[in-house]
């Protein structure tokens, strides 16, 4: 038996294929906007473990250093690191600033860290690691800048020394990383009007000028004109240990809130990113609904087209089954075009989108799947219309 | 020229090898106070490889008793025997009516309405593939009735790409494909002018004969009426049978 629906479809095939990438361009929305949720995810997940800790330690209360501010004192690294099952500890500083790169600006994240210690890029693609204690940055690839490049953050000029790839904040924002007095420095120092408004207030104040006490204004105004604050101390833990079995007496001792590797990705990607996912998802099911309405119709188009033809068809003793299957066929292939379309548009257009999107094989293969469904689906209306078509239509009278 | 109308014969009976008999056909559309008896007493016979006229006013029920026939819609009462087989005894003798109209009725329309996206050998082919034929011995057959019908050559053009005479002459294939027992024509000739209507017609005939196919044309078409063996008028749903009708153009 010949295929009624190839034969269609090959008679029609240029109104079947321009169908077909209309539709398919709606498929890679649709895709495009699954891969936006799996970049946001993979960022998140990505800077977990480009990290290269296993404990986050923050102000006790908060769900920082991403999620929430958090604040800490940078001698308290010293103590962490004669903790029991610590491998390493460092300090970092994390903040969001535009940064400057010629005519234009660059959101990044200013990442404050030691160099060789947990917070630090695992591996560069380019130049080499921070080796100065001042005015050395690594930027991400995403940032735009290279080698040799400065970079103004605050008062000072750095020098792009090293280059890495897929170091971005939860927020996708690539990171520069720079050296971790700096960043304090960038990051908690006011400009020099504050810091002369702010001498002259504590100047002001009786309580730093009291008789008997010299010298107590200088320090006072020293003291706020240094910062020894950090956002979170990064812990490795050694072989041997489990990160929780590490993480208790921290908790109990120091006082501080400690997360582990589960701990920290729930937060970023359950809560950090929940709203957005939520947002994502009402995206996908509209447009789910707007691709099966869009289906609906065109199937339901096509088949009010061939009426008569259908009435000729079940005249001559086509059974309705072969119609539906007909009808069927028709409705899938036009979603096969459409995925393998939708799908090539995605991976074509992915890069130009300023956040990273991740397609992944098992999404396009689910997707593939729900667009046959819809497919389906949208056809029955066309194919109930076809088996109420009157035999007697092809006769007239 | 004085018409002279002779009832059938009751208790009339199909001559032997099959065509049609129709014996008391009633249809009634509707029920109650709204009901239109459409068919009231109708009885006609067709024999095997005869061409039989069918004419009649607009209202007058040919195309309600073309759809009795074709097992399109369910009539009321009487009885339809095609080709040796009930078709229909107070109920359908099958209820699988698209297998009764694929196996045993051709269908030749006022329009060919061949299927576009088919080309024409697939066109006649169509038939016998959805009775189960395979697609090269299907197709073999197609070729034999284009064949027959001078449209070999235009085996591989697509519908649109031929002449309404030449897409009438496809569907008068089509319609043989399966070597049905009746073939059931509405208006086959309305779009064509004299010359090919009575070039369809004389083809009907022959093919008729060759495959010993009964033939009922439906036609308002007078030029075309001299070449029916016999011919039916319809009148207010009853049938009566002209006498002195019928010369072959062949």
């Amino acid at each position: 038996m010949i295929s009624l629906a190839g034969r269609d479809i090959l008679h029609s095939w240029r109104k079947f294929l321009l169908t077909g990438i209309g539709l398919g361009l709606l498929i890679g929305v649709t895709f495009s906007m699954a891969g936006v949720y799996r970049g946001m995810v993979d960022d998140a997940q990505a800077l977990l473990s480009n990290s290269g800790a296993d404990l986050w330690l923050v102000q006790q209360g908060t769900q920082g250093p991403y999620a929430e501010a958090s604040s800490l004192r940078d001698d308290l690294v010293h103590g962490i690191e004669g903790m029991p099952g610590v491998a390493l500890a460092a300090n970092v500083t994390y903040f969001n600033m535009q940064v400057r790169r010629g005519d234009t600006e660059v959101r990044a994240m200013v990442v404050g860290i030691e160099p060789g210690k947990p917070g630090s890029p695992s591996h560069l693609v380019a130049g080499r690691p921070l080796s100065r204690s001042h005015y050395e940055a690594l930027a991400d690839v995403r940032t735009g800048f290279e080698l040799g490049d400065r970079i103004r953050l605050r008062r000072h000029d750095y020098e792009v020394v090293g280059l890495t790839r897929r170091m971005v904040s939860s927020g996708g924002d690539p990171m520069v990383f720079i050296p971790l007095k700096d960043a304090q420095e960038a990051q908690f120092l006011k400009d020099n009007d504050a810091i002369v408004n702010e001498r002259a207030r504590s100047a002001a104040n009786p309580a730093f000028n009291r008789p008997g006490v010299p010298g107590l204004l200088e320090a006072v105004i020293a003291s706020q004109a240094s910062s020894h604050q950090v956002n979170a101390v990064l812990v490795q833990v050694k072989d041997g240990f489990a990160a929780a079995q590490v993480a208790e007496p921290i908790r109990r001792w120091k006082h501080l809130q400690v997360y582990d590797r589960a701990g920290m990705e729930e937060i970023l990607v359950a809560k950090l990113i929940a709203t957005s996912a939520k947002q994502i998802g009402m995206f996908l099911v509209i447009l789910s609904i707007v691709s099966a309405a869009i289906v609906a119709f065109i199937i339901y188009t096509m088949t009010m087209g061939k009426i008569r033809e259908i009435a000729v068809l079940k005249l001559i003793g086509t059974r309705n089954s072969t119609i539906a299957s007909m009808i069927l066929q028709q409705a899938l292939g036009l979603g096969l075009i459409g995925f393998f379309v939708g799908k090539l548009a995605a991976t074509l257009w992915a890069p130009i989108f300023p956040k990273y999107v991740l397609l992944l094989p098992r999404d396009a293969l689910t997707g593939l799947g729900v667009v046959l469904l819809i497919c389906a689906l949208a056809s029955t209306l066309a194919i109930r219309i076809a088996i109420q078509v009157d035999p007697a239509e092809a006769i007239g009278g | 020229m004085p018409v002279s109308f002779i009832q059938p014969p009751a208790g009339a009976v199909v001559p032997p090898g099959g065509g049609i008999l129709v014996q008391g056909l009633r249809k009634v559309y509707g029920q109650g106070a709204t009901a239109v008896e459409a068919l009231k007493q109708v009885d006609l016979v067709v024999g095997p490889g005869e061409v039989v006229g069918l004419v009649g006013p607009s209202g007058s029920g040919k195309s309600t008793l073309l759809k009795c026939l074709g097992a399109i819609i369910e009539p009321t009462s009487g009885r339809m025997v095609l080709g040796g087989k009930v078709l229909y005894d107070q109920s359908w003798a099958s209820r699988d009516l698209s297998a009764l109209r694929r196996d045993h009725i051709g269908f030749v329309f006022q329009a060919p309405y061949l299927i576009p996206f088919l080309d024409v050998t697939d066109n006649v082919a169509l038939l016998p593939m959805l009775a189960g034929v395979p697609n090269a011995a299907a197709r073999s057959r197609a070729l034999e009735l284009l064949n027959e019908l001078d449209m070999g050559h235009r085996a591989q053009a697509a519908p649109s790409q031929l002449s309404g005479g030449e897409q009438q002459r496809v569907s008068i294939a089509r319609a043989l494909a399966n070597r049905p027992a009746v073939i059931l024509a509405d208006e086959p000739t309305a779009p064509l002018d004299s010359e090919r209507a009575l070039g369809v017609m004389r083809l009907l005939g022959r093919m008729a004969r060759q495959s010993q196919a009964a033939v009922i044309v439906v036609t308002h078409d007078e030029k075309i009426i001299p070449t029916f063996q016999r011919l039916y008028h319809i009148r207010d749903g009853r049938t009566v049978e002209e006498a002195g009708q019928g010369r072959s153009l062949d």
